[in-house]
């Protein structure tokens, strides 16, 4: 059956018609929706593990056990997961094993661009890489099989664009897959020195032989026009090329892009008058080419980074873009994301951004946002988890130095789980003295609210025993922990006043669900009628000083023709956070006026 | 044929991926490849949003490139010039007659300018609905972005597909008079 579907969703599909029996991942874009779907099988065992290293390794558990399994991540995610990716490629697998990394080209949700396809090569383990939807169910697919055929685990690399476009797929069934017979083998998966150097050995002998596949695979394959230019190209780059050179180039589209191969590329660069390699991000396949001896235009005329879109093809190869209305550009005001009306974050990032003396160390997460104006409340993020952990090392320097900066380590209740918890734990055992605040809005935000350890639910939405940050805090022997509501300003201000006061690590846990969250039963029992109180403004109170547009909320605008604050009852959610700014009284609960 | 692009424009949670899956949906079932990209995740909050939906016989590039669209359909006023630079000298530009204020205009940084529609209109082929209105008149607010989709449907001779039974069979059953009255207003309006 023809039907539209995501990269993210052919994945999930070309998996489940594979016969996978368990997924697991860790939420990130552009990746997430990949188990998310996987979740709506119920052939599958689909698990949101609490960071992207626990669900490869248990990903790799059901392989030896005799499953099929995959586990997906976000590019980053992958670092996390690669101590495990390494020595997996060595031992290999027992029921076939896919790994999808989703890279972000041009950050549109990420921290960094880093490519992905150097971890296939150096974790030396086979990699697919699809242009397209139809493309991604096909190698989700058959890289379950070249799995268990080389007995090696496979990277499918996606990117932003293919995980995120839709184009048309015509979809299979569900092969029902048996699960393979489970022994103990100690020569295989024990890898101890003895046995990795012997699996070493063998890992090269299963290279040669996926670069013979290579070879021959229809997933690499030539397609002839004009020769006068020739274009070598991976994942959706052989879409856009295409887009700009039509039949007057030929094409050499890698699908199967570790280990590469040498013959059918050099016997295409051979056939072709003029080289180019398009690529995103690396000079990944440039690089591989020109150790064969050959010549091409690459990163030299293609930017080194950001998305090889038509129109940066365009201008790197013929010096222009399509034509484009002339008009007055600078009218455009910028819209960068902000927190959203009613959003717990809001009340925090306006108590912490108002301190003196202060170093907040902060993470991954809607609450980065908490950077920008009007709060400026951050200054760091690096990665997941690293709140904490560079709060501490900071704070321990900046005692060495006697200076009266203190620290505050800035998480959320999902970062905390994925790798807070451990940075807790350092801090906590070689005698930390920060403000630890864990923003906990009761799901995982920013990639569009997925369960996790804290919320009481699994991906598949069963009931599970709630993990609470504050007992696992006291787990650690911290003494000073405070769960606060952080709508409240006044009870921010004051908790942040006495711990800050403290020579001993704590921990504050602001506790408030997303303004955007489908609530529970049991939040709705917590707390209460939330979200139903809309504020408006009295405008014969305000004075139009603006005091409260330091909230940085999208439901309030000034009207500066009037002078005076208003609050879109629409957007508006009642969190009170602005009434708290106003020193006049203006701003007052709507059923109130 | 030629493939042609469409460029639905506007600010997080106005609905137009909804408006494009639906499009999409009609243009595959009446035989076109389609290819359509959207971004997910931290520019969703508040920011900038586009859908991205390209038709013909084979498609290449899921994206619309600069110069590219033959039609931009704006969600929200200040957008329709963000997105300016995508539209083929030749294509036409919906506009809805709606503005969200974006952070610095909030904060009181930066003014959202009065003259944005004029400036369209300098350069290009502009029709200027008020969909919500539109929408509030069949019943709902909620439908302003089908309004819009109704405007595309007009726009590109789309009017052949059998958008009926695609809205019958992706809506909800007591939506689908409201969706199908909200295509017919979108149509009449441009």
């Amino acid at each position: 059956m023809k039907k539209l579907l995501t990269g993210n969703e052919a994945v999930a599909r070309g998996a489940w018609e594979a016969g996978v029996h368990f997924a697991a991942a860790y939420p990130g874009t552009p990746s997430t929706e990949i188990l998310e779907n996987l979740s709506t099988y119920e052939e599958v065992v689909a698990e949101w593990a609490p960071n992207e290293k626990v669900a490869l390794e248990s990903a790799i558990g059901a392989s030896l056990a005799g499953g099929r399994a995959i586990a997906s991540m976000k590019h980053v995610g992958l670092n996390v997961a690669a101590d495990p990716l390494f020595t997996f490629a060595y031992t290999g697998v027992n029921g076939g094993t896919v790994i999808v990394s989703a890279d972000d080209p041009g950050m549109f949700s990420s921290q960094d661009e880093q490519d992905n396809r150097n971890y296939a090569k150096a974790a030396k383990m086979p990699m697919l890489e699809p242009a397209n939807s139809q493309e991604a169910l096909d190698m989700s697919k058959l890289a379950f099989e070249i799995s268990e055929q080389f007995d090696a685990p496979v990277l499918l690399r996606m990117t932003t664009r293919v995980c995120h476009s839709k184009s048309i797929v015509e979809s299979g069934e569900r092969a029902e897959i048996p699960l393979k017979p489970y022994s103990r083998k100690i020569n295989k998966y024990v890898a101890v020195p003895a046995v990795a150097k012997v699996l070493r050995v063998q890992l090269e002998d299963k290279l040669s032989a996926l670069r013979e596949y290579a070879e021959t695979t229809p997933l690499n394959f030539a397609e002839y026009h004009d020769k006068s230019i020739g274009v070598v190209c991976s994942g959706v780059c052989y879409h856009y090329a295409k887009e700009v050179f039509g039949e007057n180039a030929s094409y050499l589209k890698l699908g199967f892009t570790y280990p590469l191969p040498p013959r059918k590329i050099a016997a295409f660069c051979r056939s072709v008058d003029k080289l180019y390699v398009i690529e995103e991000n690396d000079p990944y396949l440039e690089e591989f080419i020109r150790t064969l001896g050959f010549d091409v235009f690459g990163k030299d005329i293609f930017p080194a980074y950001d998305e090889q879109t038509p129109e940066v093809i365009r201008q790197a190869v013929y010096g222009k873009m399509l034509p484009q209305l002339d008009y007055e550009r600078s009218k455009v005001t910028p819209r960068p994301p902000a927190l959203c009306a009613g959003c717990p974050h809001r009340g925090f990032f306006y108590e912490i951004g108002r301190r003196k003396n202060v170093m907040i160390t902060g993470d991954i997460g809607c609450y980065t946002l908490g950077s920008g104006a009007p709060f400026y409340g951050l200054d760091s993020t690096i990665c997941m988890g690293a709140s904490i952990s560079m709060g501490h090392g900071a704070a321990k320097m900046l005692a060495r130095a006697n200076s009266d900066i203190k620290v505050v380590s800035v998480l959320g209740d999902s970062t905390f789980f994925h790798s807070g918890m451990t940075s807790l734990l350092g801090s906590a055992y070689n005698g930390g003295a920060c403000v630890n605040v864990i923003l906990d809005n009761r799901t995982t935000g920013m990639t569009g609210h997925q369960d996790n350890p804290g919320t009481g639910y699994t991906a598949t939405g069963e009931p599970v025993t709630v993990i609470n940050i504050a007992d696992v805090a006291a787990s650690f022997g911290i003494r000073h922990i405070r769960t606060i509501d952080p709508n409240n300003l006044s009870e921010v201000r004051q908790t942040l006043d006495e711990f800050l006061a403290l020579d001993e690590p704590s921990v504050i846990i602001t506790r408030w669900p997303c303004a955007l969250k489908k609530f529970s039963a049991e939040d709705k029992e917590e707390f209460g009628a939330i979200f139903i109180d809309k504020h408006t403004v009295d405008a014969d109170k305000c004075i139009g000083c603006r005091l409260c547009m330091k909230a940085g909320c999208p439901a309030l605008s000034f009207d500066t023709a009037q002078k005076k604050a208003q609050i879109d009852a629409a957007a508006c959610l009642g969190c009170g956070v602005c009434a708290q700014l106003c020193n006049k009284d203006a701003i007052v609960k709507a059923q109130e006026v | 044929m030629e493939t042609k692009s469409v460029l639905l424009v506007g600010v997080g949670g106005q609905g137009t991926i909804l408006a494009s899956k639906l499009l999409t949906i009609g243009l595959m079932q009446a035989g076109y490849d389609v290819k359509m990209s959207e971004i997910h995740g931290m520019s969703q909050r508040g920011g900038s949003v586009s859908s991205q939906v390209r038709y013909g016989r084979v498609v290449e590039s899921p994206v619309v490139e600069k110069g590219g669209a033959d039609i931009l359909v704006s969600f929200e006023l200040m957008e329709a010039l963000r997105w300016l630079e995508y539209l083929k000298p030749t294509g036409r530009v919906i506009v809805n007659d709606f503005r969200i204020a974006p952070m610095p205009v909030i904060n009181g940084d930066m003014p959202y300018p009065d003259d944005i529609l004029q400036t369209l209109q300098q350069v290009a082929d502009v029709s200027y609905i008020d969909a919500a209105a539109i929408a509030r008149q069949i019943g709902s607010d909620r439908v302003m972005n089908i309004v819009l989709m109704g405007t595309i449907i007009k726009s590109m001779d789309l009017d052949s597909i059998d958008w009926e039974s695609i809205i019958r069979e992706n809506v909800k059953p007591a939506f689908v008079d409201l969706n199908l009255q909200a295509i017919a207003a979108g149509m009449a309006a441009v």
